[in-house]
């Protein structure tokens, strides 16, 4: 799975999860900050994408996945 | 298997960090059939429901509509021919109620804090009722109130009000052999702990003075318990609190 596949498959939940348009969404944004996601829906694409990506992201690592970006970097690294 | 053939209805689901999540799961893994209800983020609460050993029908219920509680037999009549066992793992306070402001909270939001926490403990014994039969028990999810813990304010009081409820259903549903019990689980870091502002201060004496120590990230003590109450194996207890907390409650400094 490439980076970009990554980003499109994160914005995907995001418009489905918390109403993000995904034309908002790109590798710098921040979830809680640019693009309004609170905590709960955040916990929610956390899960979202666990499912969607076959990856296991542990509780203790979601406060480091602020943007967009840090996302794709822990998925691509667990894959 | 210590749920062998018993069905469940089980609040409170929201992620697995959640203790009614450790609570469905061991259920499921004792033998009982599990129903699920949930609140708010209904496609979180599926999602969840699919990560259990098996995945578990989930029922939208606000413990404050009236409308959905008289509904609540029904819609678990449509899984399970009966209940035996009912948790009850929901509390809400407004933030205003919570994190030190205990001297400037409105009564409003007081209310909706007893409302959600307290009330809804008979509310939802009440609309399971039709369901039970003798023997069946009532499990509910307390933070020990005997005493005003930092910044837990009104919800602390809500939790007192939760106690003597569960005392009260024992009182009047022990003719129909119907049992209610709380669990006293120590600090868990559940959702609902991370929306407390200064959680952190329950968490800090605890694991060093509970004599077994404590897990903060640990649900599945306070869940084998109550499981446990939900089973056959205590069945002339009734408006007991059952401490889950690594011993804090007994000690000192």
């Amino acid at each position: 799975m490439t980076r970009e596949e990554v980003i499109a498959g994160l914005a995907e939940i995001l418009e489905e999860v918390a109403g993000v348009d995904p034309a908002d969404v790109s590798e710098e944004k921040s979830f809680t900050e640019e693009l309004d996601v609170d905590s709960l829906s955040m916990v929610e694409v956390v899960v979202a994408a666990e499912e969607k990506f076959g990856v296991k992201i542990p509780d203790d690592e979601v406060q480091n996945l602020r943007t967009v970006g840090d996302a794709a970097d822990f998925v691509l690294k667990n894959l | 298997m210590l749920l062998e053939g018993k069905r469940v209805l089980v609040t409170g689901v929201l992620t697995e960090q959640s203790i009614a999540f450790s609570v469905a799961k061991i259920a499921q893994e004792q033998g009982a059939k599990v129903v699920l209800t949930g609140f708010g983020r209904m496609s979180l609460v599926e999602r969840i429901a699919k990560r259990l050993p098996m995945e578990a029908p989930v029922i939208e219920l606000d413990v404050t509509n009236a409308e959905q509680l008289a509904g609540l037999a029904g819609h678990v009549r449509s899984y399970v021919d009966g209940l035996d066992g009912v948790v009850h793992s929901i509390g809400f306070a407004p933030q205003s109620a919570l994190g030190g402001n205990f001297l400037d909270s409105s009564w409003e939001d007081v209310a909706t804090a007893v409302h959600v926490s307290t009330y809804s403990y008979k509310a939802l014994a009440m609309a399971t009722l039709p369901l039970m039969e003798k023997g069946g028990s009532i499990v509910g999810l307390t933070f020990d109130a005997t005493i005003a813990w930092p910044v837990y304010d009104w919800m602390g009081v809500a939790k007192a009000g939760l106690e003597s409820t569960s005392r009260y259903l024992a009182r009047y549903l022990g003719g129909r052999g119907i049992r209610s019990n709380l669990v006293s689980a120590g600090p868990l870091r559940t959702m609902a702990a991370k929306s407390i502002p200064g959680f952190e201060k329950f968490e800090e004496n605890w694991v060093e003075r509970a004599p077994l120590g404590w897990a903060l990230s640990d649900t599945e003590p306070a869940a084998k318990a109550v499981v446990a109450l939900l089973s056959d194996w205590f069945p002339a207890t009734t408006g007991e609190i059952v401490h889950v907390d690594g011993g804090y409650h007994a000690v000192g400094a």
